[in-house]
């Protein structure tokens, strides 16, 4: 069926079909090969010209997509590795994300940066990073995580009309896992939005012991720490996935948040300074809860490569698990 | 560069643009001694003679410029009040006092304080360019210390392979803000150029004319598809880099100042130019006047997320 990758090929393949000014620039993105997630396969060999391999030159192609974007076009660009952002940062923070308002107006810039992020496929430690943290609370610089809950089409949509720049995180471990079809995700969880909140439930009538704010690329970790909690401790979760993780749209979340028994954000970032410590302090300033909020993060570590090594240090269903199932069983 | 010039014949418009820089500079300067003028700037004193040659030459094109872009900005632009409100931040800025001396835009014109950035945006607008097929280019002002950077390199590349309209005016005054160019630059300009199959051409020369005559068939070749190209000013720098911060001996910069288009020019014809100077001087006298009497840059809208 429909895979996470397909529809992210087939939202580009749409994009640039409806917008004869959308650009894609970045490494080994043309056909045949496709990029190396091959979510890019196809877009050379219908939009030559528009849709570019470049050289290995992060910081350039980054820069030459800023151009684009101020001269008014839609400009996509795909990092290889999240890692590789870095190289690029000075073109995303100090050009396209303050020109957007420190010439004394705004100016337009539909950037979308693209960038595969994550462990779980032993990598190692500079093929594996999750970035978000870094690149919270630049103004007028968004960050979006690819979720299976939500079709990508939409999302770049979204991140278009923003019309400022934004990052878009894809954890690589989500490209081979399939849309729901319909709202159901298993024979436990269904799901629904609030807003623009994705929310994984397994019974909505029932009081929720656990409120978990989670990435896209972190809900099928959460499903399966979720389940257990049902089926073990009779404890009811529900997983709000959010589909931009900066800045937070956490007003339709305020009922859910005063009335959940405990609130917990998990990430795949390894730990400090983090989008959860950010996203746990923007609660607290809004809501009186009755428990701290959990944190649930990858270590405080480099990703190592060996798998047996990588799952000491990366988030896993166990890790949430451990984190979450604290108090006397019901 | 030093070398000694015959004096300058310069048409009347483009003295009065010269002396104009020269003067809107200097009260710069003056205005930082006085403490009327906050932050930082970096005055083109010597260098105006660039600009003001490749302003008729890039009407209609997107300009680049960087930290020491007040010159670049006064021969395109007939702004000095826009320009000099945004510095000493009142009314009437060209960017409403949020991006200071170092960042300027208008439609076709940017300028921002990181070296090296622009490179690689000036090829994004050059594609940009290509892509509408209007003969237009990309132009991005840089100095010889900027050559240190990176994303200078990434960028010549992009626009080489994909034979962009893309014109480096690098402005090479011997020094980056302290460091003398023989220690930051190893090889040469026209070697990093010739390494990209880029089309390079140097000019020694500060006579306005002689510059429009040689650099104009050069961005004739770009616009029609040519690939980009490089040129390379030796020119001098006689202010500090930027305020009171000038490491160089008395000597090298009485050399310099003695090698100025100044002097060469008002040798030629002293009573038109002094004609011309005074007059100039007036009118940055009157925009100074203008400008510093008036109300400060108003309220900051801030960014989206802070208004939403
Ligand atoms: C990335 C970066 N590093 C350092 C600086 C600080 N800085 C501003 S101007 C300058 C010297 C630039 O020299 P050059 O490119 O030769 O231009 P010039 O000042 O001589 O016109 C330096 C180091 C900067 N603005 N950006």
């Amino acid at each position: 069926m429909n895979r996470v990758a397909d529809d992210l090929n087939a939202a580009l393949h749409k994009l640039f079909e409806a917008d004869p000014s959308a650009y894609l620039l970045g490494e080994d993105v043309a056909d045949p090969y496709g990029g190396a997630f091959k979510i890019t396969k196809g877009l050379t060999t219908r939009f030559p010209g528009r849709v570019r391999a470049t050289p290995i030159s992060e910081a350039g192609f980054t820069g030459v997509a800023c151009g684009l974007a101020l001269t008014g076009n839609t400009v996509i660009v795909e990092i290889m590795f999240a890692d590789f952002l870095f190289l690029a940062l000075d073109q995303i923070v100090n050009f396209a994300a303050k020109s957007v308002s420190m010439y004394g107006r705004r100016l337009p810039m539909r950037l979308i940066v693209r960038c595969p992020t994550g462990g779980r496929r032993g990598y190692g430690a500079t093929h594996s990073q999750s970035p978000q943290k870094h690149l919270i609370g630049v103004p007028d610089l968004a960050i979006y995580e690819l979720s299976p809950l939500h079709p990508a089409a939409a999302v770049f949509a979204e991140m278009t009309a923003a019309a400022i720049p934004c990052l878009f995180v894809e954890d690589k471990s989500l490209y081979g896992e399939r849309l729901p079809a319909g709202d159901r995700l298993d024979d436990l969880f269904s799901f629904d939005r609030l807003g623009t909140h994705a929310r994984a439930y397994a019974d909505r009538s029932l009081p929720v012991d656990h409120l978990v704010l989670a990435p896209g690329g972190m809900l099928g970790r959460t499903l399966a720490a979720a389940r257990r909690l049902l089926l073990d401790r009779e404890e009811n979760t529900q997983i709000v996935v959010p589909s931009r993780l900066y800045p937070l749209d956490l007003d339709p979340l305020l009922p859910l948040l005063t009335a959940a028994g405990r609130v917990s954000v998990v990430e795949e970032s390894t730990a400090g300074g983090t989008w959860g410590e950010h996203v746990a302090a923007r609660i607290n300033a809004a809501v009186r809860l009755r428990h701290p909020v959990t944190l649930v993060s990858s270590a405080d570590s480099i990703i190592p490569a060996a798998p047996q090594l990588e799952a000491q240090v990366v988030a896993g269903a166990d890790t949430i698990y451990a984190a979450l199932a604290t108090g006397p069983l019901a | 560069m030093a070398h000694p010039a015959p004096p300058l014949v310069v048409a009347r418009a483009d003295l009065a643009a010269l002396l104009f820089i020269r003067h809107f500079e200097t009260a710069l300067l003056e205005l930082f001694a006085q403490g009327r003028v906050a932050g930082t700037t970096h005055t083109c004193l010597g260098q105006e003679y660039i600009p003001v040659a490749l302003a008729p030459l890039l009407a209609g094109d997107h300009v680049f410029s960087n930290h020491r872009g007040h010159g670049h900005y006064l021969a395109r632009y007939d702004d000095p009040a826009g320009l000099l409100a945004e510095i000493m931040g009142r009314a009437g800025g060209v960017c409403g006092g949020v991006g200071g001396s170092q960042h300027l835009w208008r439609p076709d014109y940017l300028s921002t304080g990181v070296q090296g950035q622009s490179v690689p945006v000036a090829a994004g607008v050059a594609l940009h360019l290509q892509q509408s097929g209007r003969g237009q280019l990309a132009a991005a002002f840089v100095g010889d210390g900027t050559f240190g950077e990176g994303a200078v390199y990434e960028g010549l590349n992009l626009a080489a392979l994909w034979r962009l309209p893309l014109v480096l005016f690098v402005e090479n005054n011997g020094i980056a803000q302290s460091t003398p160019t023989d220690r930051q630059l190893a090889g040469t300009i026209a070697g990093r150029a010739a390494a990209f199959g880029i089309a390079y051409a140097g000019v020694d020369t500060d006579d306005v004319g002689e510059i429009r005559s040689a650099v104009g068939p050069l961005l004739a070749a770009v616009r029609d598809g040519g690939g980009p190209l490089i040129v390379e000013f030796r020119t001098r720098r006689l202010g500090p880099h930027s305020k009171g911060d000038d490491s160089r001996t008395p000597a090298e910069l009485a050399a310099l100042r003695s090698a100025d288009w100044y002097a060469r020019t008002r040798a030629l014809d002293p009573v038109t130019f002094d004609e011309i100077d005074e007059r100039q001087r007036a009118r940055m006298a009157a925009v100074l006047a203008d400008v510093a009497n008036r109300e400060p840059a108003g309220q900051w809208a801030g960014t989206q997320w802070a208004a939403a």
